[in-house]
């Protein structure tokens, strides 16, 4: 049985005035037990709306949520709602994107940390800070006896998610869902965060929902890659054969917009056509044929499946890239 | 701010620091003044008395540990005059009127013999020996009076301003906290309390009253501060319902009664406390406004502001102006003060001028 099991996940919001919008359309992908899963694509391909949906936490009003999320063989979705707030923290953690407007300003760090110690296994306050402390200098945070009685804002943006990294896995959670956990980052400071991330998975064993638009920190650290694309998945497959052979023409137009060290002087870089607003509602095709090099007619004609390739990933497209098409 | 990951000699390995020992504190390391080897042989190690000097500077520039956004801005509002001069202000009132038996030279309500002899329609005596301000129309103390009437004045301003941040904070919380139609209706409610001119509303509450008494006055100002408390706790409220922590809270499965009592509330404190000090200032001025409207407190003998100013004032204008000027001018400075602590507190509460 897998980890968590994502079967036919789909999100519509509902506006009263407003045209429903599918934000998450029939998305289905699994997480086997301490293995890393990414999710790719540009803003408002329905990453974030995912995560959350897994979580159940988007709000209840002007959302459709359908669908099965099975974590362990439980249906999420289907959970009373105290049921799944005693699962959120303690089996599944979560990280956003931005560590300074995550933590709550006005608490201590070290007693932001205790509290989820102390909301779901039972500890004192006096211990759980203990445990706080131990945290904290697990995940790299220097002098954390210091580090305990400061505020948010006192601490650098690094030590900040490194923090955030600490109450998420402070109740050893089977399931760690990471939203952008670098994009708020300095470069030096991704990096530190993504080795320690995927230290710190390795340790423990928990399995990581890696949700990003870069794909170098796919690179680094995914075992399985689904690359989504107008709230679908377009493409899945291993992290070498997505790197090594991407067969979508929107990843291969990913890939290709990574600027390189050693291309040649004067090329100009790579851009995938148009915006994630040019889309096509995939009833009536490939939503991303308008900004595809590939269309052919039958890509109008209705969505193309997604279908198993011969490398034992997915693909949702009718004239893939061929493999002799490398990424320059 | 400091960051105190940069101090030399903290910052884990793991954390991409190079060690400590470097060559800055040697003097020979001039860098790009010779060879390679040359280089090899000047960074050498750091000595013991280097190390503690080190030790003592990194020390020098750490940042004293926990400082919470209070403590913060209670540290930015002491480096602003405005606050300064709104603090004195308000603490010399404070005093004054803690201390008011202490520092009156008489007793408000007794009548002096040496000033009733000369008192008529016409004349009201003036300054005089034991008696700096003169008499009042009734051959009371003036000064001793004025100094008694700043207690009744932060009486009624502390607890009309308790009741209302106790109301509106409730009403604004609850509001928040659930949203949907008890939201709606307490708004609306705040909305009709709000479209009356607040001095209006008070009038018609103590009108209301079947007595008045000190009470109603207190009552009728705090009433009229409600609607403002709630709409603003109300809107923070929302705001951080919003935010990205109270998500990351629930992501943590925080119970729905922690996420409102600390995730909500505590963040959305700091408005109300800053419109608290300026409430003060208004409640202040809504209560001599009720007096001098003669709707106060009917007992002659308290000693309050606005009374003196409206009755004695204003009746015996042209016999002695001062009996309106010293109460007019006790009104506008305490309540200026309010105000400019609460102006200056907002300043400083603002997360936008936080380091």
């Amino acid at each position: 049985m897998s980890l968590l099991d994502v079967r036919d996940l789909s999100v519509v919001f509902q506006r009263r005035g407003e045209r429903p919008f599918t934000a998450v359309d029939q998305v289905s992908f699994t997480v086997e037990p301490g293995q890393t899963v990414g999710l790719v694509g540009e803003s408002g391909c329905g990453k974030s709306v995912t995560s959350l949906a897994i979580m159940g936490l988007l709000p209840k009003r002007g959302n459709r949520v359908t669908g099965e999320v099975l974590f362990e063989g439980t249906d999420l979705l289907g959970l009373r709602p105290d049921d799944l707030r005693d699962r959120r923290g303690r089996d599944i953690g979560m990280i956003f994107q931005d560590p300074l407007s995550s933590l709550n300003p006005v608490i201590p760090i070290g007693v932001q940390v205790a509290e989820v110690l102390e909301r779901h296994r039972g500890m004192a306050r006096r211990k759980a800070l203990r445990e706080a402390r131990e945290l904290l200098d697990a995940v790299g945070i220097p002098d954390p006896d210091r580090r305990l009685t400061e505020f948010p804002h006192q601490i650098s943006g690094g030590m900040r998610q490194r923090a955030l990294i600490a109450i998420a896995l402070a109740c050893k959670p089977r399931l760690l869902i990471a939203d952008e956990p670098t994009t708020a980052l300095d470069v030096t400071i991704q990096a530190q965060i993504l080795t320690l991330l995927k230290q710190l998975v390795d340790e423990t064993g928990t399995a990581l929902i890696m949700i990003t638009h870069d794909l170098g920190v796919v690179a680094g650290l995914c075992d399985t890659v689904n690359v989504l694309y107008g709230g679908r998945v377009v493409e899945r497959a291993a992290r070498h054969e997505l790197f090594a052979r991407p067969r979508h023409p929107y990843t291969h137009g990913l890939l290709s917009s990574v600027p390189r060290l050693d291309s040649p002087r004067g090329e100009r870089l790579h851009a995938i056509r148009g915006s994630v607003a040019d889309n096509i509602p995939w009833v009536e095709g490939c939503a991303f044929a308008p900004r595809c090099d590939n269309v052919v007619d039958a890509c109008l004609d209705g969505p193309p499946p997604l279908e198993p390739t011969a490398s034992g990933g997915d693909l949702r497209c009718n004239n893939p890239v061929s493999e002799e098409v490398a990424v320059p | 701010m400091t960051d105190p990951t940069t101090r030399p000699g903290v910052g884990k390995p793991r954390t991409g620091d190079s060690p400590a020992g470097t060559s800055a504190e040697d003097p020979a390391g001039q860098p790009g003044d010779g060879p390679a080897g040359h280089r090899e042989r000047s960074i050498g190690r750091l000595g013991d008395r280097k190390r503690a000097r080190l030790d003592e500077l990194a020390r020098a520039t750490a940042d004293p540990g926990g400082v919470s956004l209070y403590r913060d801005a209670l540290r930015r509002l002491r480096r602003n005059p405005v606050a300064i001069v709104g603090a004195v202000i308000v603490g010399l009132f404070v005093l004054v009127a803690i201390f008011a038996p202490l520092i009156a030279p008489h007793d408000p309500v007794q009548r002096f013999d040496e000033l009733t002899r000369d008192l008529t329609v016409d004349s009201i005596p003036g300054a005089t020996a034991g008696h700096p301000f003169g008499s009042d129309p009734l051959g009371r103390d003036f000064f001793s009076r004025m100094i008694h009437g700043s207690r009744q004045t932060l009486f009624v301003g502390v607890l009309a301003t308790l009741i209302g941040l106790t109301l509106g904070v409730l009403l604004g919380a609850v509001a928040g906290a659930f949203g949907g139609w008890v939201d709606v209706v307490l708004m609306r409610l705040t909305d009709v309390m709000l479209a009356l001119p607040s001095l209006l509303l008070a009038i018609t509450l103590v009108a209301m009253a079947s007595r008045s008494s000190q009470w109603t006055v207190i009552f009728a100002v705090a009433i009229v501060s409600v609607p403002i408390f709630a709409r603003l706790l109300r809107g923070s409220m929302l705001a951080q319902r919003e935010s990205d922590h109270v998500l990351a809270a629930r992501a943590l499965g925080v119970k729905e009664r922690n996420i409102v009592l600390r995730h909500m509330l505590p963040n959305s404190l700091t408005a109300v406390i800053v419109q608290a000090t300026l409430t003060f200032a208004v409640a202040i001025l809504d209560a001599a406004a009720l007096s001098f409207l003669g709707l106060g407190d009917p007992d002659i003998n308290r000693a309050e502001w606005g009374l003196m100013l409206g009755v004695d004032g204003q009746r015996y204008f042209e016999v002695r102006p001062e009996l309106a000027y010293y109460p007019a001018l006790a009104i506008i400075v305490v309540a200026l003060g309010f105000t400019l602590l609460g102006e200056a507190m907002r300043e400083a509460i603002d997360p936008k001028n936080r380091r």
